[in-house]
């Protein structure tokens, strides 16, 4: 028995949010009594896991995963559990996990439960909290299935340094010509900017900027601080910025540590999209925006006027904090 | 070509989110439930297949029979048939079993389904159909052509777009992008009307069981009182986020 997770990997390197699953697989293992093993697909280095409690990595090489696909990855994840007989598989929830979880439930016959925040209550059942309603409410949700996958919450459990003795061993995919029903043609990948997923703080921008010509400084400002940028759904709907950005209930979620909402009211969508975000700010010229009921610091202002001076003010900040 | 579009009946997204039965049960009172956006876009993207290259589009629902206006919604929207499966919608994986009863009954080419409902966001049900009907699956799908029996589809990762092909059927997890929210189309009078007569059958369920239940909801904790910070000085701001909010 053991508690499994799936550790991901982007161009070979372990990515932040593989060290979050594994811390939390870690803490579920120590409540089971289990071990904490991952199953890594063509990583060039998982040493870092034995940061993170991490017992066993199962370490998959294999030129027919060198792109993803959910079919191919979810059969790996498959073998590897049936091989550790894992009662819990631990997921991210990256675009990638999402697509192969539910793959791999019909596989394993598992309960799923997506968007967790907390560990698991093991007392007599088995009962993990997830957010539902797009953050407007919590769901404490009983998975009744011998095998159980738990797909974490982005940013919600954090790392958890813990030392360990990292075994490492070989695993084979067994993945056969019929997991690759589906042709990946082309990626179109924006690697020299930081996605919304996997952003610590997301700048966003809404219609108080009056044009996609003023983005300039919401670009800098997220330059400024190795941030994502994001947009309301206005924004998007008009064609302002690429529907990408759009965070909000229909968009994407955002679960940064730091949110910032620069011409952004706050309509109750929004709202819902981002509140899973840590640290919440709003610069807005109106004091009567929805926002500033949701925020956590706020300035009333002329976006023009104070997010120049913002980026002047963290430019300077960062070069003493270097 | 056959498409099957399955629709999710949710509260509309600017519905007060409230629980009774001593937080067990979601509490519908005076809440508008709609299409869920998610399905409406490949609703709407459905409709084009019908329009352009010639479809037949069915629409399916599992719930109870307060389900029915929303997918009558759907048919003044142009769906052809109606199907609700008639059981309480429970959880996800339940869900995908009903639908691949459907699914596998009708002979569909193209299964559109939303990527996630707005209430429950399990996100699972697209990906279980699929698995479960053993027909290729592609999520968070932004773009859709079906060329005979080929689909070239666009999906959205973390950062970027990915360009895929697959053969027919295939079950789709879509969403925005499909087509553009003024794609969407509110059903006319003749729409209406014509709705009225269209089929909407209703069909048993098989009765798949439940792999995970709800215990209770909860709500968040009350937000803690904003901090205001004068527009002259940024200084203090960085502060509150450096030193108070560990943000940067």
């Amino acid at each position: 028995m053991s508690i499994l997770v799936y550790t991901e990997t982007e161009n070979g390197q372990l990515k932040k949010s593989a060290f979050e699953v594994a811390s939390y697989a870690k803490a579920v293992a120590d409540q089971l009594g289990e071990k904490a093993v991952a199953v890594t697909i063509n990583a060039e280095s998982t040493n870092e896991l034995a940061n993170y409690g991490i017992d066993k990595v199962l370490e998959v090489k294999n030129d027919k995963l060198a792109k993803f696909s959910a079919d191919a990855y979810a059969e790996t994840l498959k073998n590897a559990a049936k091989q550790e007989g894992s009662k819990v598989v631990v997921l991210s929830q990256s675009a990638n996990a999402k697509y192969l979880a539910p793959l791999l439930a019909v596989d394993l016959e598992a309960g799923y439960a997506s968007n967790v925040t907390e560990l698991p209550q093991t007392d007599g059942g088995f009962t993990v909290k997830r957010t539902a309603f797009t953050n407007k409410a919590f769901n404490q949700t009983s998975i009744d299935t011998d095998v159980k996958i738990i797909g974490l919450s982005n940013n919600a459990f954090g790392l958890k340094e813990n030392k360990s003795e990292l075994e490492k061993i070989e695993f084979e995919a067994q993945v056969s010509d019929e997991n690759f029903g589906i042709n990946v043609e082309s990626i179109d990948k924006n690697t020299d900017k930081v996605s919304i997923a996997d952003a610590e703080i997301v700048v966003s921008g809404g219609r108080g900027l009056k044009g996609p010509e003023n983005w300039g400084m919401i670009e800098e400002l997220a330059e400024v601080l190795g941030a994502a940028t994001a947009c309301s759904k206005p924004v998007s709907d008009m064609g302002w910025r690429p529907h990408a950005e759009h965070v909000g209930q229909t968009g994407k979620p955002v679960a940064s540590n730091l949110y910032i909402a620069i011409g952004i009211s706050g309509a109750i969508q929004h709202l819902a999209g981002v509140s899973a975000s840590k640290t919440k700010v709003v610069i807005n010229n109106d004091d009567e925006a929805p926002f500033f009921k949701a925020a956590d610091y706020g300035i009333v202002g002329d976006a023009f006027e104070v997010v120049p001076k913002l980026i002047e003010k963290l430019k300077e900040f960062k070069a003493n904090n270097a | 070509m056959k498409i099957l579009v399955c629709i999710s009946h949710v509260p509309d997204t600017t519905s007060k989110i409230n629980f009774t039965e001593d937080d067990t049960k979601f509490d519908t009172n005076g809440v508008q439930f709609v299409i869920n956006p998610n399905d409406e876009f490949g609703l709407t993207r459905a409709m084009w297949f019908k329009e352009k290259q010639g479809a037949s589009v069915d629409v399916v629902t599992v719930g109870g029979k307060d389900t029915e206006p929303t997918i009558r919604k759907a048919l003044a929207i142009g769906a052809d048939t109606a199907i609700r499966v008639d059981t309480e919608a429970l959880e996800g994986f339940q869900v995908a079993k009903e639908l691949a009863k459907v699914a596998k009954d009708g002979g569909y080419d193209l299964i559109i389904a939303g990527r996630e409902s707005i209430d429950y966001n399990g996100g699972m049900v697209p990906g279980m159909l699929a698995k479960l009907i053993d027909a290729n699956f592609i999520n968070t799908c932004v773009s859709l052509e079906v060329d005979g029996d080929k689909a070239t589809a666009v999906r959205e990762i973390d950062g970027g777009k990915e360009t895929l092909t697959s053969s027919l059927p295939l079950v789709i997890g879509g969403q925005k992008g499909l087509v553009e929210e003024s794609d969407l189309k509110i059903p006319n009078m003749r729409g209406i009307m014509m709705a009225r007569k269209k089929p909407l059958n209703v069909v048993e369920p098989v009765g798949a069981n439940s792999q995970a239940s709800t215990k209770k909801f909860e709500k968040p904790a009350p937000k803690g009182d904003i901090k205001m910070v004068d527009a002259d000085n940024i200084d203090e701001l960085i502060d509150l986020l450096h030193n108070e909010a560990k943000a940067i």
